[in-house]
């Protein structure tokens, strides 16, 4: 077995020392701290980028909290101006019904203060012409001239058990 | 001779490319110091081109050279906590040495140093030594007390304290077999089926074939999984060392 041959150990341990010293000194002086430096660069850019996110996130925040404050504020004023314009309206029909309701009951009064004028003008013209009627109808029934005043008696008389 | 190229283990054969002295130690540049050169040129090629933009937004290539950094530096934290920072150029050269050396072994006709005792030993004892001496200097002499399991009565300390030693002390020992032999036998099954194809010839090679190709995906895995294994071992020594029980 070829590891077993004393005489190849010294020129691989001699080879060993030169060629391992030489790679720790190479990666301990030189490589290391470039490979470390290139990550470390690397962590503080990828940290520093999250706290420039973080602070951007915190502005949007700012500025959607603002966005709905203004939102809810616009949202309160116009619930408001619905609302005055509602009772507006409300107390505007209210009164115009009121007027037009007064109104009609004037009217109607008139008209049945006119109704009742009419109906007793009705009245007293009938009274006369039935008097009148009465009078000539008598006066042919019984061959003589009836007097206003016996007419009138007559026909009041009659008049006023019809309304009795 | 002739035979040794047939030989399952002729691949983990050492070679000396450039016959080297120093003073009377023998330091020929061999196979396995071509690995190891490999590793290292490979590891910082990667890691080097992979971030050369430095790109805020990583690319394929660069994301890549960053997992690597982040899964041990997870690792490390993981296990040890903060104050394992100290050592993470340690055991990111760790892993990324073994990592290499074991993937570079599964490309065919290369060499994977791993498959050495000599250099798993020398890495864990490297780990063992330093995690030892990490202890010493963290905690001075209160450091035996970690020999001692806590809350057990005064009457089983003799036979509990040597066996707390005995595996505190065989920790190098199973970190490099453990890494060794995982190698060692992978490579060698490999060969095995490999060589199983050529001898059962066209008409049923294509059953160790098949074999082969499934046991090359697990070989894969296992190659990161070791590293892996060696270096989250490492991470607890670490741990044990700075926070003792």
């Amino acid at each position: 077995m070829p590891q077993l041959d004393p005489t190849t150990f010294a020129p691989q341990l001699f080879w060993l020392l030169v060629t391992f010293v030489l790679l720790y000194l190479v990666m301990w002086k030189i490589i290391l701290p470039k490979i470390g430096g290139v990550l470390q660069d690397r962590q503080e850019r990828i940290d520093d980028d999250l706290e420039k996110a973080e602070q951007l996130r915190k502005e949007a925040e700012a500025v959607k909290e603002a966005y709905e404050q203004t939102v809810a504020e616009g949202r309160s004023k116009a619930q408001e101006t619905i609302r005055a314009a509602g009772e507006k309206i409300a107390a505007d029909a209210a009164e115009q019904h009121a007027a037009l309701t007064e109104k009609l009951a004037a009217q109607t009064s008139d008209a049945e203060a006119r109704i009742v004028a009419a109906k007793e003008e009705a009245l007293k013209n009938i009274r006369t012409v039935a008097t009148e009627v009465t009078q000539a109808a008598a006066g042919r029934l019984i061959g003589r001239e009836v007097s206003d005043s016996e007419a009138e008696a007559a026909v009041g008389a009659v008049f006023d058990e019809e309304q009795r | 001779m002739a035979a040794e190229g047939h030989s399952p283990l002729a691949q983990f054969e050492i070679k000396t490319l450039i016959p080297l002295k120093m003073g009377e130690i023998d330091v020929s540049f061999t196979n396995s110091a071509l690995f190891m050169t490999l590793t290292l040129v490979l590891v910082t090629l990667f890691l080097v081109l992979g971030m050369r933009q430095r790109a805020l937004v990583p690319g394929r290539w660069q994301s890549m050279a960053e997992l690597s950094y982040e899964f041990v530096a997870n690792m490390l934290r993981d296990n040890v906590g903060n104050d394992g920072r100290k050592y993470f150029p340690f055991v990111f050269s760790l892993f990324m040495f073994i990592l290499f050396g074991n993937m570079l072994g599964m490309i065919p006709y290369s060499f994977t140093f791993t498959s050495h005792i000599i250099v798993t030993f020398a890495l864990a004892a490297v780990v063992f030594i330093g995690v030892t001496v990490l202890g010493f200097v963290k905690h001075g002499f209160h450091f035996f007390s970690f020999f001692v399991p806590p809350g057990v009565s005064v009457a089983l300390w003799p036979l509990l304290i040597p066996i707390e030693i005995i595996s505190y002390l065989s920790r190098p020992v199973s970190l490099s077999v453990r890494l060794f032999a995982n190698m060692l036998a992978g490579h060698t099954l490999l060969k095995v089926f490999a060589g199983f194809i050529i001898s059962l010839g066209i008409y049923f090679g294509w059953v160790p074939l098949a074999f082969v190709v499934a046991l090359s995906g697990l070989e894969i895995l296992i190659a990161f999984l070791q590293a892996y294994v060696f270096t989250i071992l490492t991470c607890l020594y670490i741990n044990d060392a700075l926070h003792m029980h």
